[in-house]
């Protein structure tokens, strides 16, 4: 689709093609057969605490992982909140999709507080595809009897679409359910903007059933994890950590070393 | 499934639906929130369902504080008690291999709550027409069996053109090879209205002929003449400015350039 100023946007949600279910009837045994194996194995398996449920989660962080190679809310789980120990897994959410294969990533991990065991945190870290994106929040937020879900995503400062450009520096914005009653630290999505991925899925499934969630999407130009951008999210579990008296200071040794993993990426020029 | 968004499930029977069809130019979708923002329609709930790419944002119909309602979705359902109408509008794509499925859900809940008649507003390739498309209005209907029983005056007043079928291979003499019905760019248009047919219900389907770009236009023709059979607006002629745009389409191409780019 072609703008007013000549370039060229790539559009996504139109429809182009028919209906080609009527071509699954002319379909081989065989073929069948191969497709509903694919489908079995696309299926999104849980175990632990995710399997049984029964965890009542006061909060409950999710973090999308965003497409691109920036493991931006992955780093801040690891720096602000893991690397202080005291978290124990409890259970875990593992898929398979045609981006996981050649990838070691292919589990989410559900994290509880050893001594608040109403906190869970659950880092997802590997690529949960469109059509999995329903059946993973429905076997996790439906087996977890949470009280109030807080998502953290990031998201290319390059999608955000305002009269003003964003600034160089990186942003966050938030979406949030209508039973959510906190304060809310930053602005909300502005319009035409939408969330989508996990965190749309996530959300989507604490509104209508009338779930406390909110989303909080840090648009940033970063191609890799850094501290200024992953300093975004503190404001989010500020009044979390004062409430429950836990340390959410950055561990200084593992945000050093997402850095320096992100930099070795970007030497090319050496 | 159907949640509603308060405890009870509003009573929608008698009302008339519309809905949208993912097609080409989201011609529908557009007409669609063109009615749901000028008659400023409430969401009475949300269509949940595996078979939709999940997505949500703030109130795409007003920016005003006291009018946030917490996250909209992909597929809502939005009412209007005093015209008796009820829309549900279709917000991303339906996953591919899912269509099948989708349909089977539309259809179902459509006869749960056992409207008086749907129509679909839908799309078609512009650049796929046959030579007797070419020329003449864009816009084509088409209608299942009880829902002609309906509207057959109505719809011979308004002078629309039935959809064409065409050749399953065109070029063939071949008389043995029945036309059929081609909807190139329809989604699940033509998979859906054939389900309606089957089940008996009162389905009609509004498509227009378009291109990718901006249907802004096409989605002001649409609903024009979707107003000439409903008469929701009086008399909005040539006037667009009847329907209300929702601020949801602002910057639909794109947000402002940024200042280093020069």
């Amino acid at each position: 689709m072609a703008t007013f100023f000549g370039e060229v946007l790539s559009v996504y949600s139109r429809a182009v093609e028919e209906d080609d279910d009527d071509d699954e009837e002319e379909q081989d045994e065989e073929d069948q057969l191969i497709l509903r194996e694919l489908e079995d194995k696309r299926w999104v398996g849980t175990a632990g605490t995710a399997a049984t449920g029964c965890a009542t989660a006061q909060s409950l962080f999710m973090v999308g992982h965003s497409d691109l190679s920036c493991v931006l809310c992955a780093g801040f789980v690891s720096v602000y909140f893991l690397s202080h120990g005291g978290w124990d897994a409890v259970g875990h959410v593992s898929l398979w999709n045609e981006r996981t294969v050649h990838s070691e990533d292919t589990t989410c991990v559900l994290h509880r507080h050893r001594e608040s065991h109403q906190v869970l945190v659950c880092q997802v870290d590997c690529f949960v595809a469109e059509d999995q994106l329903f059946q993973w929040t429905e076997q996790v937020l439906g087996s977890l009897d949470a009280s109030q879900v807080t998502v953290l995503s990031d998201c290319p400062a390059a999608e955000y679409q305002s009269p003003q450009p964003l600034g160089p520096d990186p942003c966050l914005r938030s979406l949030h359910t209508s039973a959510w009653s906190e304060p809310i630290c930053c602005p909300p999505v502005e319009l035409p903007n939408l969330v989508s991925g996990l965190p749309a899925a996530v959300v989507s499934f604490c509104q209508l059933h009338n779930i406390s969630a909110a989303v909080y999407q840090c648009y940033s130009d970063a191609r890799s994890a850094d501290s200024t951008t992953m300093d975004m999210f503190r404001p989010v579990v500020a009044r979390l950590a004062q409430d429950l008296k836990l340390d959410f200071s950055p561990d200084r040794d593992i945000l050093r070393k997402f850095i320096s993993q992100a930099n070795v990426q970007s030497n090319l020029y050496i | 499934m159907f949640i509603p968004s308060q405890k009870s499930a509003p009573d929608l029977k008698g009302f008339t639906l519309i809905m949208p069809v993912v097609a080409v130019g989201n011609v529908g979708q557009l007409a669609v929130d063109l009615i749901i923002s000028t008659f400023d329609m409430c969401r009475v709930g949300h269509i949940h369902t595996d078979c939709l790419i999940p997505m949500a944002g703030n109130n795409p119909y007003s920016t005003r504080k006291e009018d946030a309602d917490g996250v909209h979705t992909a597929a809502e359902v939005y009412m209007s008690r005093e015209i008796k109408l009820a829309v549900l509008q279709i917000r991303s794509p339906v996953i591919q291999k899912r269509t099948k499925k989708f349909r089977q859900v539309l259809v179902s809940w459509i006869k749960a709550s056992s409207f008086s008649r749907t129509i679909v507003l839908s799309g078609s390739h512009a650049y796929q027409r046959d030579d007797r498309q070419l020329q003449g209005s864009p816009l084509r209907y088409l209608v299942t069996p009880s829902m002609l029983k309906l509207s057959e005056e109505a719809l011979k007043e308004l002078g629309w053109l039935e959809m064409e079928k065409v050749q399953t291979f065109p070029g063939l003499t071949d008389g043995a090879a029945e036309p059929r019905l081609y909807i190139p760019g329809g989604g699940i248009t033509k998979g859906l209205y054939t389900d309606s047919c089957a089940e008996d219900l009162p389905l009609a389907v509004l498509l227009l002929f378009c291109s990718e770009g901006d249907n802004i236009p096409d989605a002001f023709t649409l609903i024009n003449h979707l107003n000439s059979w409903l008469h929701l607006l009086d008399n909005p002629g040539e006037d667009q400015n009847k329907w209300k745009i929702p601020p949801s389409w602002t910057l639909m191409f794109g947000g402002g350039i940024p200042p280093a780019l020069f």
